[in-house]
């Protein structure tokens, strides 16, 4: 598998999801910076990883969603190539359409920094394979703005066509309530495109990937997608 | 010319930094202040002379960029 980072002013979790594919897969990412205008030959995934591009500046991912680089994203989507976007990566996603909605200021104010419960709401795509449904895994959640918005008409579309990916949970697998760290709608915690190619999640799968620095949920991420 | 542009969320949208703003308001004894939502203001210069050309730039800038549509809305004052 050919993977991609691409490198935004304000990144700051590449060298982590770099780590995690190279760890899994036994190759090398490559590191592409927001001012090209074209993405390595025969790139399978490309990863907008977490950080604060742009300081956050206007609104959370919308200045690199205007990035050079990511016309040449949207045409690998567009290809039905895979792109993964974790946390800020997330929010570039839904400001570049890759992706409906919006994430909006946690409902608490605060600044989301702790372990979090997550439920897998399908084990049948190329992100979740050697998950199985409903598992529920410890990730670290970092963030202050993943409030995930949209119209009621996209949460109904995004339910029936069975679009979420993960849900934040309680240890036992409960959905909402106090689990919910941010008032995002529907509980979602991330979410797919509709051909399931583009997966976009608050939560860090790469920061959880070695016994040494607190569990291991986030691997079978990557393992899913070296298999797919 | 000189323009304005006004980004607010838009209604029914939770906007917690508003309601801290509006907390801290009441904390101060302001009186009588019922709600506070808060939003953006641009100040642009552009070279374009003609009001109805600026209108229209103005507008694909918003569109493109100045506000996400999905929960914001943009008003454009040409000074």
């Amino acid at each position: 598998m050919r993977a991609a980072i691409i490198l935004f002013p304000g990144s700051n979790r590449e060298g982590d999801v770099h780590r995690a594919l190279l760890s899994v897969t036994g190759q090398n990412p490559a590191i592409v910076w927001h001012g090209e205008h074209e993405l390595p030959a025969g790139t399978d995934l490309v990863v907008l990883p977490g950080g604060f591009s742009y300081g956050d500046y206007l609104r959370c991912g919308a200045i690199a969603a205007r990035s050079p680089v990511m016309d040449a994203v949207r045409a690998h989507a567009q290809r039905g190539g895979r792109v993964l976007g974790i946390c800020n990566g997330f929010q570039i996603a839904c400001e570049a359409g890759l992706l409906p909605g919006v994430l909006m200021r946690n409902k608490n104010l605060r600044f989301a920094c702790h372990m979090q419960h997550l439920r897998v709401e399908r084990a049948d795509t190329a992100y979740t394979s050697h998950y199985q449904k409903f598992q529920v895994i410890k990730v670290a959640i970092a963030h202050g703005e993943g409030n995930y918005t949209a119209d009621a008409e996209t949460l109904a579309r995004l339910e029936g066509e069975g679009r979420v990916a993960f849900r934040y949970c309680d240890v036992e697998g409960h959905i909402g309530g106090g689990a919910n760290p941010n008032g995002s709608a529907n509980d979602i915690a991330g979410i797919y495109s509709e051909n399931l190619k583009v997966l976009g999640l608050m939560p860090h799968p790469e920061n959880l990937i070695d016994p040494l620095v607190g569990g291991t949920d986030g691997r079978a991420l990557f393992e899913s997608l070296l298999a797919a | 010319m000189k323009a304005n542009i006004i980004v607010t969320l838009k209604n029914g949208l939770l906007d917690p930094q508003g309601k801290a703003i509006e907390g801290a308001l009441k904390s101060l004894d302001i009186p009588g202040v019922e709600s506070v939502r808060q939003g953006k203001i641009f100040e642009v210069e552009l070279a374009e002379q003609d009001a109805a050309k600026a209108q229209a730039l103005l507008k694909t800038a918003c569109e493109k960029l100045l506000a996400n549509t999905i929960v914001e809305n943009y008003r454009i004052e040409l000074a």
